[in-house]
């Protein structure tokens, strides 16, 4: 079929939105590889930068994957008996709770953080503590892993799953560990993967959270990016994009991936 | 006696996150709120925002940066997103990936993206003084923060309207188009309204982000005078905790009403972040 004019205006116009976003992207992974920035590529490819990186802020990257995989093992633990519940009761009471857990994401980082510290920042030890900045991850990613997940449990036939189930003699842990959680495994995952992704990144409330013992990436990010030289930025966000695409790669697949029908965890 | 037990047992299974969400999130919240009142101006630092000058010129350009940054991005994101969903040629889904895959760059990396295109080493620079001798750099100032912005906030943006644009029925289009319409009307009275729910959700998730974020600002320049960075200062530099805490709570409420209403039009993931 021949492309109308238009049709070639929305593709440049399309295309020239796409380089806007991936251009900075590739430009700062070059720089973190170039030798000297300013000069060019011709001053040669090296991993110098890498290596100052992975040298002096090793640490923050390690405490950003515990942090992330933490957030993610307590966001499960609270978030899908909770998910449960509100699937099960759809009342305006459960939808005046869904809406108040979102909460965190809607009222900004900063000031989440700022009441967290005029509450417990008193409290010498725990302050101090990575726990400090756990707390303010968990508040914030929590609600995606409830929405993740219940959307899925109100996509299924949940009553009459575990009514079947209950008439064969099948008790709540029973029907909870063999009929709720393998149907709902999709939205686990997709939370999981958003939850681990926002933590990972988490700066708005973790820059006030932290302490100089206690610095997750983005926070070091923001260090390297005040008083170090571009090259070593460059090569600093380049750890984080190698950290965090595989993730978004997956949470690309798995929201492409076709609608679940019924599942029993015998497959 | 059978749906008792039921409904004890969904309660047990709410109350981990219950009582995480009220003595992390509702307790230190009221706290917050009564600390605001606990400086020398006492309740009313929380009119502050509008009595005093300076607070209310930074709420004044904090929301007009919102503003554009909303505008902006839903014209680029309301055009490209269109278009993919309508057309189907090689290479859309790489497109579409890379227009969404910066959706979860914290505000801290969309700020050195910024400066990698219109920093003192920016491409941007680089470019305007190849072709005109004059060097521009805009990335910390305002114009930087609004870019910053922008980018951050098309990939949800998109992903918003080609949903919506999916459930678009081509058949209204075709109606117009054989009753004469041109191609601008039919945008302007068929695909616009269409999309208007959409739009609104999106845009209020633009704007509520953008009133709301401080990575980006802190990464290009503490001077600029956003909300965020206001409250920051008085938090850090004048350590007038009691300024702070007011402030962010009108800039918590300010954001929770925006996306409140939102959700009412659209539903769905409203997610802030940044």
């Amino acid at each position: 079929m021949q492309r109308k004019p238009l049709f070639w205006l929305q593709l440049a116009f399309t295309l020239s939105v796409c380089v806007f976003l991936v251009v900075p992207v590739v430009l700062s992974a070059l720089a973190g590889l170039t030798v000297n920035y300013q000069t060019g590529l011709s001053s040669g490819l090296t991993f110098r930068w890498v290596i100052e990186v992975w040298s002096g802020y090793r640490d923050t990257i390690f405490r950003s994957i515990g942090i992330s995989l933490a957030c993610l093992a307590v966001t499960l633990v609270l978030g899908i008996p909770a998910a449960y519940a509100l699937a099960k009761k759809q009342n305006g009471f459960t939808r005046a709770l869904e809406e108040l857990l979102v909460m965190p994401v809607a009222v900004p980082g900063l000031a989440t953080a700022l009441a967290l510290i005029v509450m417990y920042g008193g409290a010498g030890g725990f302050r101090t503590s990575w726990l400090f900045i756990l707390v303010g991850h968990v508040l914030f990613t929590l609600p995606f892993m409830v929405r993740s997940v219940l959307a899925v449990l109100l996509a299924i036939d949940l009553k009459t799953l575990e009514e079947g189930a209950a008439s064969l003699g099948a008790g709540f842990i029973q029907r909870f560990t063999h009929i709720v959680l393998p149907n709902c495994r999709a939205g686990i995952v997709a939370g999981s993967l958003m939850v681990v992704t926002l933590s990972m990144g988490e700066f708005n409330m973790t820059w006030l959270l932290h302490t100089p013992f206690t610095k997750t990436l983005p926070v070091g990010l923001a260090d390297a990016y005040a008083s170090l030289r571009l090259e070593i930025g460059s090569a600093y966000t380049l750890v984080f994009f190698v950290m965090i695409v595989p993730l978004l790669i997956a949470m690309q697949a798995v929201a492409q991936k076709p609608k679940q029908t019924f599942k029993t965890d015998e497959e | 006696m059978a749906l008792r037990r039921e409904n004890s047992l969904l309660i047990a299974l709410l109350l981990p996150a219950g009582i995480f969400f009220c003595a992390f999130f509702l307790l230190p919240l009221v706290r917050l709120f009564l600390i605001g009142g606990e400086g020398k101006l006492g309740y009313a630092a929380y009119a502050a925002i509008v009595t005093d000058r300076n607070y209310f010129r930074s709420l004044v350009s904090t929301l007009v940066l919102a503003a554009g940054t909303t505008v902006i991005t839903l014209i680029i994101s309301g055009i490209a997103g269109v278009f993919l969903q309508r057309h189907s040629f090689r290479g859309n889904a790489v497109l579409v990936s890379m227009l969404t895959f910066p959706l979860a760059f914290p505000g801290v990396v969309i700020g050195f993206m910024v400066i990698m295109l219109a920093g003192r080493q920016g491409l941007i620079g680089d470019i305007t003084l190849a072709l005109t001798g004059e060097k521009l750099v805009f990335a910390y100032s305002m114009a930087g923060l609004l870019m910053g912005y922008v980018y951050f906030s098309i990939p949800r943006t998109i992903l918003t309207v080609m949903a919506a644009a999916e459930k678009l029925d081509p058949k209204l289009e075709e109606a117009a188009r054989s009753l004469g319409a041109s191609p601008w009307r039919v945008v302007l009275d068929v695909i616009i309204p269409g999309l208007k729910p959409a739009f609104l959700a999106a845009g209020a998730i633009c704007f509520a982000t953008a009133v709301g974020a401080f990575g980006t600002a802190f990464t290009l320049a503490t001077r600029i005078n956003v909300l965020p960075m206001v409250i920051y200062t008085e938090f850090t530099l004048q350590a007038n905790m009691a300024m702070a805490a007011a402030l962010s709570f009108v800039l918590g409420a300010v954001t929770w009403i925006v996306l409140a209403i939102a959700r009412q039009f659209a539903g769905g993931t409203v997610a802030a972040a940044g």
